[in-house]
């Protein structure tokens, strides 16, 4: 398959008053043509601004500062702001994270659906209201059509996300980016949602980019997983490896200490002590150490860097050889 | 820490007995004159029991209702109808002085850590206010002393009392609400929600916290969570909980390898495992639709218009034995700690 997204030790930081925030470190990763990836990790480890910066979207004091973005053969970090608008919601298009307060309130519906068409696609306004019409009935919305009248607010939660998932395919985007697209939503409405997300990626070979703090949600859709950690990826493999082979201790903390319903009950949870790093002060080495039950000497100076550990899966870890059986011996 | 045995229990031997609890929250229109023209049930006619030193989970989506259980049982809303008796009185009954002693002994832990603190109040204040308020401390230094003691139990260090919440992070300020919730000394105590802001690895601390500090205090607990599997490891009986509604009761085991109700089978198929072995051959009962709106539940089972196996007397055909007049389904005893409500079970 084709690389559609090639992302190469890409950096943002944000310059605050109390210091450098390094939001993102140089990570690099790509996605193929018709691949759904996932990036995986906790609030504040740079999952969100990462995807921000692909499409261009982080404010002041934030700036990238440094790294490459490949998509579809233009590096976009270097395109103007108006080449970048004809991209924007047109080949690359984003779901957000909160259906609540991502739809414009005092706009209805077919409006805000159809400002993206006749912009990106150029269609007439009934052109358009007949597209935006299909696309809500597409996404599971009944009587879609009759329903571009009304007002974000007549929308149940689950119908919202349906209506920016809309949003999002309208142009018939080559890259479907969605930031929590299921945090919001109760589980049986989450399962529906992202059924839709998978299918629609598969009829129209969208690539998708899932990102989530969860890792149960994404095990079910993701084709390979990215773990991240304060600003690094610090894992990255074929969902399968990943889930059934992790070899770096966040990613093992992370699966330990979610109670599973397809295990028996344990007395108590393993949870992973202490508190993820301030991305201000970040600690010497690396980031995980301090809450690494695995710490050697080595890491407090050095940062270890993503060295391959399996067929189509790295780790950043020193130790990771040793963390082969720690997963498995304990299941 | 008194003796469990000198707790007071009701005459069922329950600690808590919530009996036909119904609370509609009123919908007024009209400026001057305000008209009632609708009520939203958000409870309706819901009966359950707690036993002393357990823990009861609470599940169902958002607008199920539960919250709304939690906060009617301590009367920070009062009810519509029904009672809610503790240790031998009936609470929906008590007012000022004889309910603010009763919520000594049962205490809440909110939902969001960002949104229960109050911002202008230190750590040390925010434990010790119960303590003042309820009158269990005596003098400056018995009070410094019982909230740095407080703050031990719950995995602070007594320096952090003169900080203010913003500079604690979520799963912190958590802990902070649980030491309030603990600093009078309750035998029962609500927890709405209380892991759900939460990162996943935050939360594993703060489940087992809980845990520890129910052995300790010999608490009971009622612990509301849309999470399945957070509620089934942390609670030993489980409500399944449906616009308004008890699904389902069962002991927590029952309950998950033999979900009866058809709600609860979906639900708990719609819960992803973090393996795609699994996954990839495990089958779905996809739901449609949303849940309706609990301004016009569905006549008969509430949850008949998105059941997956719903039949013509489902929607409020009276059976007798199997529903009330309405065609709504009773709560029936199917087997010993196992209750559902549903027709077809």
């Amino acid at each position: 398959m084709a690389k559609l997204l090639e992302v190469d030790d890409l950096a943002t930081y944000f310059f605050t008053p109390e210091g450098v925030v390094k939001a993102v470190d140089g990570i690099t990763y790509d996605l193929e043509e018709g691949e759904v990836l996932a990036l995986v990790g906790e609030s504040g480890c740079g999952k969100s601004v990462s995807a921000l910066s692909l499409m261009r979207l982080i404010a002041n004091p934030g700036r990238n500062v440094r790294g490459s973005v490949m998509f579809d053969g233009k590096d976009l970090l270097e395109l103007t702001e108006p080449e970048m608008r004809g991209i924007r919601g047109n080949d690359m298009a984003m779901i957000f994270q909160e259906p609540m307060t991502s739809l414009n309130p005092v706009l209805t519906i077919g409006k805000q659906l159809t400002e993206a068409i006749t912009l990106h696609l150029g269609y007439d306004k009934q052109q358009s209201e007949g597209r935006a019409g299909d696309l809500l009935e597409m996404v599971g919305i009944p009587e879609g059509r009759g329903r571009l009248n009304d007002y974000p607010h007549q929308f149940s939660g689950g119908m919202r996300q349906r209506v920016m998932i809309a949003m999002a395919l309208s142009c018939n985007p080559k890259m479907l980016i969605a930031d929590e697209p299921t945090t919001a939503l109760d589980v049986t409405i989450q399962a529906q949602i992202l059924e839709l997300v998978q299918e629609l990626g598969k009829e129209t070979g969208t690539s998708v980019l899932i990102i989530t703090h969860n890792l149960g949600v994404v095990a079910r859709y993701a084709d390979r997983v990215n773990v991240m950690y304060a600003g690094k990826i610090i894992e990255r493999g074929t969902a399968r490896e990943i889930y059934g082979n992790p070899r770096h201790p966040y990613t093992i903390g992370l699966l330990k200490s979610v109670p599973r319903l397809d295990e028996t009950r344990k007395e108590l949870l393993e949870p992973i002590e202490g508190l993820p790093p301030d991305l201000i002060f970040l600690p010497e080495g690396c980031a995980f150490r301090e809450r690494c039950a695995y710490a050697i000497d080595r890491c407090a100076t050095e940062i270890p860097p993503l060295v391959e550990v399996a067929d189509a899966h790295t780790a950043a870890c020193f130790v990771s050889d040793q963390l082969g059986s720690e997963w498995g011996g304990n299941k | 820490m008194e003796d469990t045995a000198k707790m007071p229990l009701n005459e069922t031997g329950n600690l808590v007995d919530v009996k036909n609890l119904v609370k509609y929250f009123p919908v007024r229109k009209g400026i001057v004159i305000q008209r009632h023209v609708a009520d939203v049930k958000a409870v309706d006619d819901v009966s359950f029991f707690i036993r002393p030193g357990e823990t009861l989970g609470m599940v169902g989506e958002s607008g199920c209702g539960k919250t709304t259980v939690a906060r009617t049982m301590l009367q920070l809303y009062r009810p519509t109808s029904g009672t809610v008796e503790f240790q031998g009185q009936d609470l929906a009954t008590l007012k000022g002085r004889a309910l603010r002693d009763a919520r000594r002994e049962m205490q809440m832990i909110f939902q969001d850590p960002y949104g229960s603190l109050n911002p202008r109040m230190n750590c040390g204040n925010i434990i010790g206010e119960p303590l003042i308020v309820h009158k269990l401390t005596r003098s400056r230094n018995e009070y410094r002393d019982q909230v740095a003691e407080l703050l031990t139990t719950v995995g602070l260090a007594p320096y952090m009392a003169s900080r203010f919440p913003h500079e604690f992070s979520g799963g912190q300020r958590q802990r902070i609400g649980v030491a309030r919730a603990l600093a009078v000394r309750p035998s029962f105590i609500a927890c709405d929600e209380p892991v759900s802001a939460l990162d996943v690895s935050i939360q594993a601390q703060l489940i087992n916290l809980l845990e520890e500090l129910q052995a300790q205090f010999q608490l009971t607990y009622l612990f509301v969570a849309h999470d399945l599997s957070v509620v089934r490891h942390i609670s030993d009986r489980i409500v399944v909980m449906y616009l308004g509604k008890i699904a389902e009761i069962a002991t927590r085991d029952e309950l998950y390898a033999n979900p009866l109700h058809p709600y609860t089978q979906a639900l708990l198929s719609a819960v992803p495992i973090p393996d795609p072995v699994i996954e990839a051959t495990r089958s779905r009962i996809l739901l449609t639709g949303d849940v309706p709106s609990p301004l016009r539940p569905p006549p008969g089972c509430v949850f008949n218009p998105r059941c997956q196996s719903v039949g013509d007397d489902c929607a409020g055909t009276h059976t007798e034995g199997l529903t009330n007049e309405a065609g709504v389904p009773d709560l029936r005893e199917v087997s010993p700690d196992h209750w559902v409500s549903c027709i077809k079970v």
